[in-house]
Formats: structure tokens, sequence, C-alpha cells
């Protein structure tokens, strides 16, 4: 919403600079975002208003003209024009060399210098309105009112401040000047002056002409109109045209200038209809019928559909309600006689169709944020007043005005005991009286506990008590309610144990030296394609945005791997060494039998790169499979989670090299090398390698607390064997199985071996095992037997071999 | 007896000039076995005390027994200097040199400054939960009185998800986690204080300062006697830790459908402290989040006594303050996932 203040102050007087006065409006509600001084940048001594005293032709071109302009300096003027409607004795801005304008050709800002144009010397300009940077009007030259008086700085004759305010929805009463007024009148002590709204009528009265009919009083809820012979369609006065102007409108023709004037000055949407169009003279305001078509200003045939509003004549639809006129009874240079349309709709109904129509308009704006039907015969007074002074016309006697059910005055009962429940004062009566008077509402304090407030017919958005409560305080200032310690009774802690899981592992995973990322939640189907098997992609199809940001973000992720890859590749390039990133956050996993999908708190991690050095730098040995596990298990023992491995098959890993990250024998992830196919897809050409969790299966399995042993007093046992076993025997069954003995407090693979030394498929593993009793020292014959044992087991039950 | 005393003082003089020729820990040991030992010679001279008279004997054992431990702790001094010249033998270090790199991963920025926001929350007496970011419309806006068609949907462009039901989409991803007000209300009763962190989306374009993906952190408190002067001392509370104790906070009237009254908090420019620089646009102050006492109506719909109980919420941008504290320019750098950026918090 643009608001001049040199218009505003037709309403009340401004008594504020304005960037105080955007501050209080703000702290009230109305967000001013921004003063805009409209003719700032024009140079005092530079441009200014001129008087064209004279035209002729130029000597060597057809299109250009000599204009000698008197601009107030010593001696008149002359400059090449180009535009159509220079003319002798206009008042015009022109501007001499040196002057700061926009380039009407590149809309960039340009220094004006001295040219030679054709042969003829030209060191000034009469201006159009792109040119002063007042519109994107670049036809003609702007044209000034006669009385303007030259060699006035053109900056102080139009100069205006703009207030840029960002209203808020619930606030459709100041989408018009008199709205804002009505504020700033409240915030600054002064009164409102409505505009003129009375006028000379015929004796004829208009109801005899027009008949008003609501056929559907549940979407119309009060339609005025107003009947006004012999007009004489031409162009709106020059202060009509630059206030549209400055309200973000194009002027177009005195009739349709007056209803968009009247829009922005009270905020009621008009229409004028031709009334030779409107077939007997009867409007009705109707749903529109099946198959029912009408063809609208913008030249479209369209096919309206039954919930759609439409004003129609005793025949056909020849309106879209509130939202575009039909081409048949647009006002043209033959129309004479005007049917003014002033009317309430429901805000729903206008909103949808102005949806649909795609056609959102300053009119369906003000529609759809509720107008109240009193506002519906004010702006028809006002705009008949306009068109019988600006357009010449005669209006006849009264209005057609079809007003099924009157609105109700509201009345709100407020105590003062809820305005301190919620505000934190106890202000006094008369402040309270004040505030709401000065906004033009009634206010009659009945001790000892309450204010009947009357709610003036623009505030729809004022109901209840607590609404009541808000316009005091933003009049009194919000900076009058104190400040308090929250007090009171703490409520009982509401455990949230996968939360405190995700947390505790994004510090283990720092720890670990990992690097957290944050990606987005949408990814593409393709991404997922890579990462995710097409049956199971098939089973739960990931849930689609309707209209994505972009084809990048469109589908949600059922797994985070894809996004977390594509942050891998963005950073392969820019960064030597390791790379060890993770995120944790939530996968959507369709549910196909409910509604939302099953969100789960997953991590991913992706590591690639080459080890680092003893001086950090790429030592040449590449990171490799148990880098990214030895991330898994430090972060997961950190937590006293002991997970366990087992070889697997994933897809977009590369076989063999893929496992399944077990907790108390369940699966909870899993972790493996990136297929260099899928690598590739995400723009690295290097080995990855991946690890996928989902909390929801570790949490079973966090323990509430450690399991603390007592450290033992005696004294350990180590002994180190090599066996020799299948390529295929896995470390971690052999492992598993050693430490199944109740002496050994931990067994440690120190070395693999493959080779020459030891027959074809086989491999030598070295363990250490340390053995130690909680109640005793360890004899000799002890560990001896219990090693004889394990032996035994692990040639039994693996075929392993003690290595000689 | 003046020669004993003569023969004590060389005895002593001998000593300290043989133990100053030490070269190294054997020679120190062969030294204290001669003066110290079982059979060295202070012991020799206590020993032969027995032959002297009562008065000489006490004289003399007295100032052996001085000796003796004077011999003790210049030994002691001894081996300390012989151990320290024993370390000069290894190369000195050039301790400039870096030290051996050892890896430090960090938390996300983002992660930091909302943890450090709900740390805040938390030590009020605020729970953290959570909810779920694919939302039911009936959620994300209808409890917070956002009919379909209301004008207040403009404010916050939506992603639908693609499922509909009778001609509507029922799913969304949630546009701010004030859903999480209805979801808790709905199954709790006051007193209530909760926290609710997480993602958000708009189906808005990007610019510096604006991200259709972003981290919201919903603070609701309801409780009978709460007002507008409890939510200014929570949030100045908020805005004091985490901008600096000397932090001056403003509350102006805004809008939101959810609240009533409504509010827009600004703290005061802690970059140029109020007289107007880049940072708050020439303001003096910046605008860091919107708040307000929830709306009776929701109160009443989740069965609550209106009359007797009053609540506040607020919603947080947790990007929006951490471009504040870091002096970030471009919010989209938080998304970007460039290490080199991320490691620098």
């Amino acid at each position: 919403m643009r608001v001049s203040l040199k218009w505003l102050a037709d309403y009340v007087d401004i008594t504020l600079p304005p960037k105080e006065l955007a501050h209080k409006l703000t702290m009230a509600g109305l967000e001013v975002e921004h003063v805009e001084q409209a003719g700032g940048d024009w140079d005092e001594e530079l441009v200014v208003v001129g008087l064209v005293i004279a035209v002729e032709p130029h000597p060597d071109a057809d299109r250009l003209r000599l204009a000698t302009v008197d601009y107030g300096g010593e001696a008149p003027q002359t400059v090449v024009c180009g535009a159509p409607n220079v003319a002798a004795g206009q008042k015009v801005a022109f501007a001499r060399a040196g002057a700061s304008l926009i380039d009407g050709h590149t809309g960039k800002a340009a220094v004006l210098k001295p040219a030679k144009i054709r042969g003829v010397e030209s060191a000034g300009m009469v201006c159009s309105e792109r040119e002063l940077g007042l519109s994107e009007e670049h036809e003609g030259i702007l044209e000034l009112a006669e009385d303007a008086p030259a060699g006035t700085p053109l900056s102080r004759y139009l100069g205006d401040v703009l207030l840029h305010i960002d209203l808020k929805p619930n606030r459709g009463d100041c989408l018009s000047m008199a709205g804002v007024a009505r504020e700033v009148a409240a915030l600054t002590e002064q009164t409102v002056r409505m505009p003129e709204h009375t006028f000379d009528e015929a004796d004829e009265p208009a109801k005899a002409k027009a008949k008003i009919e609501i056929a559907d009083p549940d979407l119309c809820f009060r339609y005025v109109g107003a009947v006004i012979e012999g007009v004489r369609l031409g162009a709106s006065p020059r202060w009509m045209q630059e206030r549209l102007i400055a309200g973000g409108m194009r002027p177009i023709n005195n009739v349709v200038d007056i209803t968009n004037y009247v829009m922005l000055e009270l905020g009621q949407p008009l229409h004028a209809f031709d009334f030779a169009a409107v077939r007997k003279g009867t409007i009705i305001v109707r749903r529109a019928r099946p198959g029912e078509k009408l063809t609208t200003l913008d030249g479209v045939e369209r096919e309206l559909t039954e919930d759609t509003l439409v004003i129609a004549d005793a025949e056909r639809a020849i309106a879209i309600a509130g939202v575009m006129g039909g081409l048949e009874s647009e006002i043209t240079d033959k129309t004479q006689t005007i049917l003014l349309e002033s009317a309430t709709f429901h805000p729903v109904s206008v909103r949808r169709t102005a949806t649909r129509l795609k056609n959102r308009t300053e009119a369906s704006s003000r529609f759809d944020k509720g107008l109240n039907p009193e506002l519906a015969m004010l702006a028809a007074q006002r705009a008949t007043k306009l068109l019988v002074e600006l357009a010449g016309g005669r209006a006849l006697h009264g209005f057609a005005d079809a007003y099924p059910e009157h609105s109700l005055e509201v009345h709100i009962d407020v105590s003062r005991r809820r305005l301190e429940q919620v505000l934190g004062i106890d202000l006094e009566t008369s402040r309270v009286r004040h505030a709401l008077t000065s906004l033009g509402f009634g206010c009659i304090w009945e001790p000892p506990d309450r204010y009947r407030v009357r709610v003036p017919y623009w505030r729809m958005d004022v109901r209840i008590p607590d609404d009541v409560a808000e316009e005091i305080a933003r009049i009194v200032g919000y900076d009058q309610i104190p400040t308090k310690g929250l007090g009171g009774e703490i409520p009982p802690a509401i455990p949230q144990p996968l939360r405190d899981l995700r947390e505790r592992m994004r510090d283990a995973l720092v720890a670990a030296g990992m690097q957290e990322i944050v990606t987005y939640s949408l990814t593409t189907l393709q991404a997922l394609q890579q990462v995710v098997p097409p049956e199971e992609l098939a089973t739960y199809p990931p849930l689609r945005v309707v209209h994505p940001v972009s084809a990048e973000y469109e589908y949600l992720r059922p797994v985070l791997r894809a996004s977390a890859l594509q942050a891998l590749a963005a950073n392969v390039r820019r960064k030597e060494g390791e790379l060890a990133l993770f995120e944790a956050a939530r996968a959507y996993v369709t549910d196909p039998e409910g509604q939302q999908p099953v969100e789960q708190e997953h991590i991913v991690g992706v590591v690639t790169g080459q080890r680092e050095d003893r001086w950090g730098r790429p030592s040449g040995e590449d990171i490799d499979f148990y880098d990214a596990k030895g991330y898994v298990e430090a972060a997961l023992g950190a937590l006293e989670l002991k997970p366990s491995f087992r070889a697997a098959t994933g897809f977009g890993f590369v076989p063999g090299r893929v496992g399944e990250i077990l907790l108390d024998g369940r699966k909870a992830g899993t972790i493996g090398q990136v297929h260099p196919s899928v690598a590739q897809h995400f723009d690295i050409d290097q080995d990855a390698y991946l690890f996928e969790l989902v909390l929801d299966d570790v949490l079973p399995s966090l323990p509430e607390r450690p399991a603390y042993e007592l450290v033992t007093r005696f004294p350990p046992v180590i002994q180190d064997i090599a066996l020799i076993v299948d390529k295929q025997t896995a470390a971690g069954d052999m492992q598993r199985l050693i430490a199944e003995h109740v002496l050994v407090r931990r067994a440690q693979v120190f070395d693999v071996y493959e080779g020459d030394r030891i027959a074809a498929g086989k491999k030598s593993l070295a363990f250490s095992l340390t053995y130690q009793s909680p109640d005793h020292t360890l004899t000799d014959e002890e560990v001896a037997k219990a090693q004889a044992a394990i032996i035994a087991r692990l040639k039994n039950e693996l075929g392993a071999e003690l290595r000689g | 007896m003046p020669t004993e005393a003569l023969d004590l003082d060389t005895f002593v003089r001998n000593a300290e000039e043989q133990l100053e020729k030490v070269e190294d820990l054997a020679a120190l040991e062969a030294w204290r076995v001669a003066y110290l030992g079982r059979k060295g010679r202070l012991t020799a001279i206590l020993r032969s005390l027995s032959e002297l008279e009562e008065e000489e004997r006490k004289r003399v054992g007295a100032e052996a027994n001085r000796v003796k431990q004077y011999f003790a702790s210049a030994h002691l001094s001894a081996r300390g200097r012989l151990t320290a010249k024993g370390t000069v033998t290894q190369a000195p270090l050039d301790v400039t040199l870096p030290g051996r790199p050892k890896r430090v991963g960090r938390l996300h920025p983002v992660t930091q400054v909302q943890r450090q926001i709900l740390d805040c929350f938390v030590s009020m007496g605020f729970s953290v939960v959570e909810g779920p970011e694919v939302e039911l419309d009936r959620y994300n806006f209808q409890a917070l009185r956002i009919p379909p068609d209301h004008p207040a949907r403009d404010m916050q462009d939506t992603l639908y998800i693609d499922y509909q039901q009778n001609g509507e989409y029922p799913l969304l991803l949630r546009t701010h986690t004030s859903p999480n007000q209805a979801r808790f209300m709905e199954e709790h009763e006051p007193p209530i204080r909760i926290v609710v962190p997480g993602r958000v989306y708009r189906n808005e374009a990007t610019d510096a300062s604006r991200e259709w993906m972003f981290t919201q952190v919903e603070l609701l408190a309801v409780d009978e006697g709460i007002s507008m002067a409890d939510l200014k001392g929570a949030l100045f509370e908020f805005a004091k830790r985490l901008f600096g104790q000397d932090r001056k906070v403003r509350f102006r009237c805004d809008y939101f459908p959810f609240v009533e009254p409504g509010v827009d908090m600004a703290i005061d420019c802690f970059i140029c402290g109020g007289k107007g620089c880049k940072t708050c646009r020439g303001e003096g102050w910046i605008e860091v989040l919107g708040a307000g006492m929830v709306h009776p109506e929701i109160l009443t719909n989740m069965g609550y006594d209106a009359d007797r109980y009053t609540g506040f919420a607020a919603g947080i941008g947790v990007e929006r303050i951490a471009l504040l504290l870091y002096g970030v320019e471009d919010i989209r750098n938080f998304y970007a996932n460039d290490v080199r950026f991320l490691e620098q918090f």
C-alpha cells in the first residue's frame, strides 16, 4: 500500500516529519517498510517547471520538433523534443544539462548531457514520466497543470513523500487513504476530515430507472446502484491522475479514474457499467448458470463455474462480481448513461474466483479482506459527486439500494480485569477511553469493572475483548507494558528420548572429527533412484510437493544419503585431504495406509579423500571403508552402544563392500563403499564411503545409563595368537567366539595377512587376548587351559588352525 | 676440640671439592657411598663418638649430624644437576613447529544457535518437544484460526503434498512450528511451557535474507496469570542471553491470526548501539521475532477455560538469529554446505 502524504493531508493534518510519522504507524502495527521521497532525486536548479513558448518542426527530421521553453532563467532555451504531445502554452517538467534523470530507453540513471541531434544543438529536455522516475510512461511528455509556476523547482511543485506500508490482512480498513488518516489522527491527536459526498440530483429517482435484485444474498450483502446520465468521457484532471500514479494505478479515463480514485480514497471498489448495455435496466446478483459464458474486459471468453458470483442483467451475465467487468458493458466514448456499482460481496467468494481466474487485483484484494456494507453507500455518494463534477454527469435522485439484511453495530463488553489479565498493566479508565475514542470507537465506563465498547463499522477485525485490548495497547504504546519474570509452577518435564539420542549422536560424531552439514529435505526422483532400489520406490513412492520451489526440490527424501552425496560432491572439488560430513535429519517414509508419512530420525555420514599426514596434508593414503566404520564405532561407542557388523547387499554400494550395522542383533543402519557409478552420478570421481543410521532403530538398544564394572586389581595376562582360516571367514565371528570365554576380557585383532607364506585361499589373523579374573590372580595353568579351549573351539566351529 | 673441628671442616671441604668434580651418576653414587654410606667416613666419625667424653660427644655429634644433612641435600642437588645435564644430550625442539593435527568436527552453526536458544528457555522451565514436518492443513492453519481462503494464507506461501482428498490437499510441509501449539494442548493440561524446534518450509524465492527451508523455535506458555508482561520478561531474558546483557528490547503491534494482541519484537542494534548502521538498516533496531498472547478462541477450542487461563506464544527464526550473531550477510551460506564456511563456526 502506497500512501502519498500530500494526498493524505486532505483528510488529516500531518503534524510530524515523515520519518517520525512512519515510526508511529509502524509501532502501532501499520509497518512502514520504506519512506520514499518522490522527486527527491531531482536537482532543485536543473529540473524545474517550464512553459513551452513555441514549437517548430525540426529542419532535418520529421518526427522531431524544436521546443522553446521558458524555465525562469535569463533566456528561454530551445531543445529537441521527440514527444508527439508537446505544444505551445503547456507547462512541462524541464531539465537542463547536468541533471540526473532516468534514461527513457535503458531505464537506468543517467546524467543529461548537451548533444547535437540531427544537427541541432540541444542542451536540455522536456521530460516524460519515465525520465523523471514517476512511472513507466514514456509515450509523451508529462503535462503539468496550467497554474504550475514556471521556474519553480519541480521537486517543490511535484515532490511528495510516499509511505510504503506492509498492511496485514486483518486491516483491510487501512487499504484506503481514509483508513490511514484515521490511524494518523489517533496517533497524533488530530481529527479526520472525511471527503465531501453531497451533490445536486435530478428529480427522477434512480430506482425508477434501475432495478437491483440480489438473488444470492449469501454471497452479496449489499448492492448500491447509482445512475448518472450525460457523462462525457475524457481525461481526468491532472491532480487526480497524479494521485492515482502516486497510489500505484494508471490513469485511464475520467470515469474509470473516479472509480479507482474513490477505491483508493475510501477502500470500496466500484464498477461502472454502460447503462445502455444493461438489458431492461435490471441488475441481478446471482451465481452463474451451468455453462454460462462471459467475455471479460481482457477479451477472453470465459466459461463460468456455478459457484462464481456474477452481475447479470435481465438476460445474461455482464460482470464477474468483484473480479472483472464484461466487455460488452464496458464504458466507451459512446457511453451516455452510467450505472455505478458499489457493492459488498462475500470475501471468500471473491477470493476464490480471483484466484481461479489468476486475476488478483486492487479491487479483489479489498473485497477479500471483508468490507462493511455501510461503506458501500458512502462510496457510491462520493463517486457520484465526482462523476457529476468531473465527468459532466447528471445524477438521478437517490440510489437503487438492495440491502437484504442490515449489518448491526457491534458492541463488546470489556472488563478492566480482563485488560489487566492480558496486558499485565491496570490502565486508568481515562487512558482507555481516550485511546478507543481517538480510533472512532465508542467507550462508556460502567464502574466497577466494565467498559461498553462500540466498534466503528469499518473495524471488521475487532470482535472480542482481547481485540479491544490490542487497540488500547497499540495506541497507549506497547512500551507501557511492564517486564516481568516468568513465575508460577514449572510443569513436569517431557521425556524426548529420540531427540536426546539424536543430539548426543551429533556431539559424538563431532567429537570423532566429523563436520555437520544441513541439506534440504527435498530432492529429485533421479537422485533417489540412485540410492533406493526401484521396488522400494514402487512400494513406498516418495511424497511429492505440488508446486515445488524448483525441480531440484520436488520429492521428500526417504533416506538422507542422496543429499549428503550432493554436498560431498560440492566439497570434493574445493578441499584436499579428508572429508567427513554428517547430517542428522528427518527421513520421510510413505505410509501406504495412513495420510502422514512416518518421520524417522536418520543420521547419514559420508567420507572420502586421503588421510592426512603429520602436517595435516594429504598423505597419499586413501580413506577406506574402515575409516567410515571407525566413525560409526566411535560415535555409537561414546553412547555405550556396541554395534556389530554383518556383510550384506545394499543398493548403490559396491558388492562385497557393504554391511549392516547391528545393535543387539537388529539392523540399525547400513555402511559401505558407494558404487562408482552412483558416485559418478553425483559427480564424485573418487572412492567414497557412506553410512546411514536409523535412530528409531538405535533407540531400543540405548542403555539407560552406562553399565559400569569395577576395575579389577588382579593383573591381566596378555597372550597373542595367530590363526589361519579360510579367506571368507569373518574376523568378527572369530572375535565374538573368543570373547565368549569367561576369562577373556578383551580380544583385539592386530594383524591380517594374506600372501605366499600361507596357503592359497587362506588368511592369517593375529589376535591379542587379555585374560583377567575379577577375583583372583590367574595362574599360568588356568591361562593355558583357557587358551587351549578357545583354539579348540575356533578349530571346531570355524576350521581355524594355529599358525606355526 | 680444635683439631677435631678443623678436621671436620677439612673433611667437608674435601667432600665438596670431590662432589664438584662428579660428572655422571655413577661417580655420584661412588661419592655417596664414600661420604654417606654405611661404611662411609661420616658414619665412621659418628661411630667413634662413643670414645669421647660426654660433653665433647654431644658437640661433635650435633656437628656431624648437621654435616650429614648437608651432604644429603648436596647429593640431591647434584643429582638434579646431573639429571638435567642428561637431557641436554637430547636434541632441542622447535616449539613453534605445528602440533600433530587432530581431526576436529564441528556442529553446523544453525545447530549451535538453535541449542543456545533452547538452553535459554529450558533454564526457564520450558520442555523441548518436537512435531511432524509433514503436517495436516488442520493443524498448520485451521487450528490456528486460518481457515481455507483466509487472506492470512497469503502471508505464508505453502508447499502442499501431492495427495488429494475431496479435491483438497490436506497435507503440507509445515510453514511454521506453530501447529505444535494445538498438537500439544490437545494432549496436555495447563500449566504448559514448551519450546518446539524444527525445520519449516515456504514456497518462496530465496534471497540473501530468505530461504525456502529454515528452522524455527516455537515458544508456548499457558497458565493462570500469564500476561504480556510475562512475554516481555521471557523474551527480554532471551535477547540478553544471546545478544548481551545490556540489550534493550522493543515491542510493537503486529498481526498473526493465532495471537491477540500480536507483537513484533526488536532489539537495539548491538553493532552500532542504536545509532543506525548497515546491520539495522539505519533504524537502530533489529526485528528478531513475532509473538503474542495465545488467541482465546484457540484456548477455548482446546477445552481450556479462556477466562482462567492465558498464554503467550512466539516464533523465533533460528537462521535470522544466526545471521545477526555471526554477522553473516547471506542466509544461503548456511545450506550451501561449503566446508570452508562451516569450519569457521
